[in-house]
């Protein structure tokens, strides 16, 4: 489909007949920017015709179809691969060679697996809002299966993330807490009474629900204490192993007592700075980095309230009046923006056991989506530390440009791009802007599009590497 | 837990480089085409090569206070049998797994500057690398060490966003000491790098021109875009027959990737038998600075990394792997150095964001602790032990004090390797002592 107009900075509504006066085309144009804006927020970007029916129902209404999307049925929703945990042990005889290279090959296909089944999922999902959502907690609670060495517990967390990602922050950081992913990734596993070890107690308020400066050095040595005895026994169920815990007397952010880890989640979870902190997080993602006292969180502090409701600070940020003025303040992360262009292109990851690597299809193939993610520096389930993904500028290096064009060359090569071939070269630089929801190209982009008007897979190829589109 | 550059971009506030939101003056493709054979670094010009270990490297068990009979009673199972370490001096000594090293430190090559850290220690991860990388101990920084050197040769020479070859990161991001105010280095991956050429090649350079109407990041996406054909008419030529081992899904999910290879439990990443004894990730960004030192790439600075340090269980096993394939990737790059005509330009430093704690935990790992060694390298330097090993009784709440300012180190690296006033970069701070390593 093309624009009504081929020329001007923003794009129109389609379908007019006459030329609108300049203040309705103001109007929509805003409207469609806006909404665009938010598609790329709250999820991974939106099809021509989904801000088509946006734009009819309007900006409030589309958030809370948005956020409703889960309640309704998610062909997408497909099973997760058939992970066998016990598959995830270890050899038992390490000197036995050819049993440790079958085991290292084994955790490396189903690693890929579940990798691939999750971008798979994010590409076709119905309901996008909760899959990027489930990527943000699992950038904040960042746990790798370099440690972790099971796909199978880091998928159990995967779905406590989906699960729990719009309930309370203190159920979620309990759950996450006492899951085996998260006892084994900060060695939580280990920690005995003897002498405690401070790695989880230390990133808990560090990391997930307080931020530096909010505690102190002996907050987290008391907290180590109290989170003794932790574990997870062989079947991943959550236990406290009385002998290995410390019941004596501790301190932790003013409260004494003989406090159990419970106590220290509630603790830091209901702290003074814990709101801020968390509500600091989610706006640094989704609309523009803050600290956690910038007044932009505001709305989403009182959303958060007393019950610690995430669900509702999403919502409040979606709906934020400033959400439209940080345009162009984030990078699309590389996970997002590989999702993005899979969908805006409606390319599928195909299945496993498809004919992998057979010509151009190889492109979206999850061994290739993997690379392309690693040149970018985003690997799912393989976040670099315990901090999370980095986010910015830090996306934007030379060695990125270039895996950047590999990809997006490929997968136009894929790609069925008659929306952008079938209209007259002249129309075609606004029809890619369509196509990815792009709401107006630079001056300088608009001249590379139309040196490329001839040849539509190079124009869409641009289309998606253009700083209008990496960053949104 | 892994940790590695990628972590710390978050969290360290270093978000500088404003200029490139300036946007580059357009490069142009012909001038800039090869840059290693029209405009190869001068002969003699000195080199720095970075080397950061993530996650806080276990000074104690890296430059082991050998006769110092708290050592063994401090650290337990955990301490080193004086068999198998490598002595040097002053009652010092290399762990077992640092035997290449020994070999340089017998060649005279080697500086090993003891208790080196910051004022006011911090036991973050985030915040202690924003320190080592901003040299700001006191204030968040927006830029880098080495981007504030950049920013100031930028300055020099006249060209507002600087030269994206001055300083190269090896691997997909780019770590906050190598970004300043307005000058920023640039990241080439290990394998190979060829921009796209022909029509495709000229289309995206009209695409990566400045556009007054980008916003910040939207000028940083022209400008890595336009920096790609810099960096790959210059590397290239050197990363032409590099095996294509980035793009490769094996191993990049065991312990190859970067920052990557901790394991709690013994054996690690070994499991995959991806090592090698070719030095491991290290040891294949070492190879790319190798190759980019021998074609005379005008590189003056050069970031690698290697992530895993964060030894809070089971360290013996995983500790001594790590440091060998630190040992394995530094020999390897010292005798690759020896065989080209640059070696005696060549300086390598080894750093790490904190040590560990003196007393092991009962997980038999040790948590974040505060002062550690640096390593200093190459044929430029005179070898030797410098500042002074820090008490092991005379602790602070469990902790080593700091001997030796880290900005020493930097100050003297700034003078003595890349012949700039160290106060350009450093400021106040530049009044620190100088050491004698180079």
């Amino acid at each position: 489909m093309a624009l009504a107009t081929a020329s001007g900075p923003a794009a129109t509504t389609p379908g007019r007949v006459s030329p609108p006066t300049p203040a309705e085309e103001r109007a929509p144009a805003e409207g469609r920017a806006a909404l665009a804006l938010l598609f790329r927020r709250a999820g991974f970007g939106a099809r021509p015709d989904e801000l088509d029916a946006a734009e009819k129902a309007g900006f409030e209404a589309t958030v809370d179809s948005l956020l409703r999307a889960r309640d309704r049925p998610d062909p997408a929703a497909v099973a997760p691969p058939d992970l066998d945990r016990e598959a995830d042990h270890r050899p038992p005889d390490l000197a036995d060679k050819a049993a440790r290279a079958a085991y290292a090959k084994g955790l490396r296909e189903r690693t890929e697996a579940l990798i691939g089944w999750w971008l798979r999922r994010m590409v076709a999902t119905a309901d996008p809002v909760t899959e990027k959502l489930t990527l943000f907690w699992h950038g904040h609670f960042a746990t790798s299966i370099q440690k972790v060495r099971s796909p199978a517990l880091m998928l159990a967390q995967n779905e406590i993330l989906r699960r729990v990602g719009r309930g309370r922050f203190d159920e979620l950081t309990l759950a996450v807490a006492q899951d085996p992913a998260m006892l084994l990734w900060l060695d939580a596993g280990r920690n005995v009474r003897a002498n405690a070890n401070e790695n989880f107690a230390r990133e808990l308020m560090e990391l997930f629900t307080l931020g530096i400066g909010a505690y102190g050095e002996t907050d987290v040595r008391e907290a180590a204490r109290a989170f003794t005895g932790w574990r997870a026994d062989r079947s991943g169920r959550f236990t406290v192993l009385a002998r290995q815990h410390d019941s004596g007397t501790k301190t932790v952010l003013g409260h004494t007592g003989n406090l159990g880890g419970e106590d220290v989640i509630d603790l830091v979870t209901h702290a003074s700075a814990s709101p801020r902190w968390v509500c600091s997080r989610l706006w640094s993602r989704y609309a523009a980095p803050v600290a956690p006292g910038d007044p932009a969180i505001a709305g989403l502090l009182a959303a958060y309230g007393p019950g610690l409701d995430t669900g509702a600070a999403l919502r409040a940020m979606l709906l934020a009046p400033g959400l439209r003025a940080t345009a162009g303040q984030l990078v699309v992360p590389p996970v997002e923006y590989v999702v993005g262009v899979l969908r805006a292109l409606r390319l599928a990851v195909p299945e496993p056991g498809a004919a992998a690597g057979a010509g151009a299809a190889g492109a979206a193939a999850p061994s290739r989506l993997i690379a392309v993610l690693r040149g970018l520096g985003q690997v799912p389930f393989v976040p670099p530390s315990v901090g999370g993904w980095p986010a910015g500028g830090a996306w934007l290096t030379t060695a990125a440009s270039l895996t950047r064009t590999r990809f997006a060359t490929a997968v136009t090569g894929l790609a069925d791009l008659s929306a952008v071939a079938d209209v007259p070269p002249g129309e075609r630089v606004d029809a890619a802007a369509r196509l990815l929801s792009v709401p107006a190209w630079s001056t300088r982009t608009r001249d590379a599009l139309s040196a490329a008007r001839d040849d539509p897979r190079q124009l869409v190829t641009l289309a998606l590497l253009a700083p209008e589109y990496v960053v949104t | 837990m892994p940790l590695s550059r990628r972590r710390f971009l978050l969290a360290s506030g270093v978000t500088g480089a404003a200029a490139v939101a300036a946007g580059a003056g357009a490069v142009s493709w012909d001038v800039l085409h090869d840059a290693a054979t029209r405009r190869p670094l001068a002969d003699g010009t000195g080199i720095l090569v970075i080397v950061t270990l993530y996650g806080g490297n276990d000074g104690l068990d890296t430059l082991v206070p050998i006769e110092d009979p708290a050592y063994r009673t401090a650290r337990g199972d955990l301490a080193a049998a004086a068999q198998d370490v490598h002595p040097l001096a002053d009652g010092l000594a290399l762990a077992p797994a640092l035997s290449g090293l020994a070999g340089l430190w017998n060649a005279g090559r080697l500086a090993v500057v003891s208790g080196v850290g910051y004022p006011e220690p911090d036991h973050s991860h985030f915040r202690s690398m924003a320190i080592w990388q901003s040299a700001s101990p006191r204030a968040a920084s927006t830029s880098g060490w080495i981007g504030r050197w950049l920013d100031a040769t930028a300055t020099r020479t006249g060209s507002s966003g600087g030269d994206p070859l001055l300083a190269l990161a090896i691997g997909p991001t780019l770590p906050p000491l190598l970004v300043g105010e307005h000058a920023v280095g640039a990241a080439v991956p290990t394998g190979q790098f060829a921009a796209p050429g022909g029509r495709a090649g000229e289309l995206l350079r009209t695409l990566y021109r400045p556009d007054p109407a980008d916003s910040p990041l939207r000028a940083r996406v022209a400008r890595s875009g336009a920096d790609m054909f810099t960096v790959a008419g210059a590397l290239g030529p050197v990363l032409a027959d590099t095996p294509e081992r980035a793009a490769g899904t094996s191993g990049q999910l065991e312990g190859a990737a970067p920052g990557g290879g901790d394991s709690g439990a013994a054996g690690g990443a070994g499991d995959d038998g991806g090592d090698g004894g070719d030095g491991g990730e290290l040891g294949v960004q070492l190879d790319v600075v190798a190759r980019a030192i021998a074609a005379g790439v005008p590189t003056r600075v050069y970031s690698v990394s290697l992530g895993g340090f964060d030894t809070h269980a089971a360290e013996s096993g995983t500790h001594a792997r790590l440091l060998g394939e630190l040992d394995a990737a530094l020999t390897r790059f010292d005798r690759a150095l020896a065989a080209g005509p640059r070696a005696g330009a060549v300086t390598t430093m080894v750093y790490s964001e904190f040590g560990r704690r003196v007393v092991p935990n009962a997980s038999g790992g040790t948590d974040h602790g505060t002062a550690g060694p640096v390593l200093i390298l190459g044929h430029p330097v005179r070898g030797g032990c410098f500042g002074e090993q820090p008490s092991l009784t005379a602790l602070d709440d469990g902790d080593l004090r700091v001997t030796t300012d880290f900005r020493s180190v930097y100050a003297t690296l700034l003078e003595g390797v890349l012949g700039t006033e160290a106060d350009v970069v450093l400021g106040s701070d530049a009044r620190l002592p100088r050491l004698a390593f180079v």
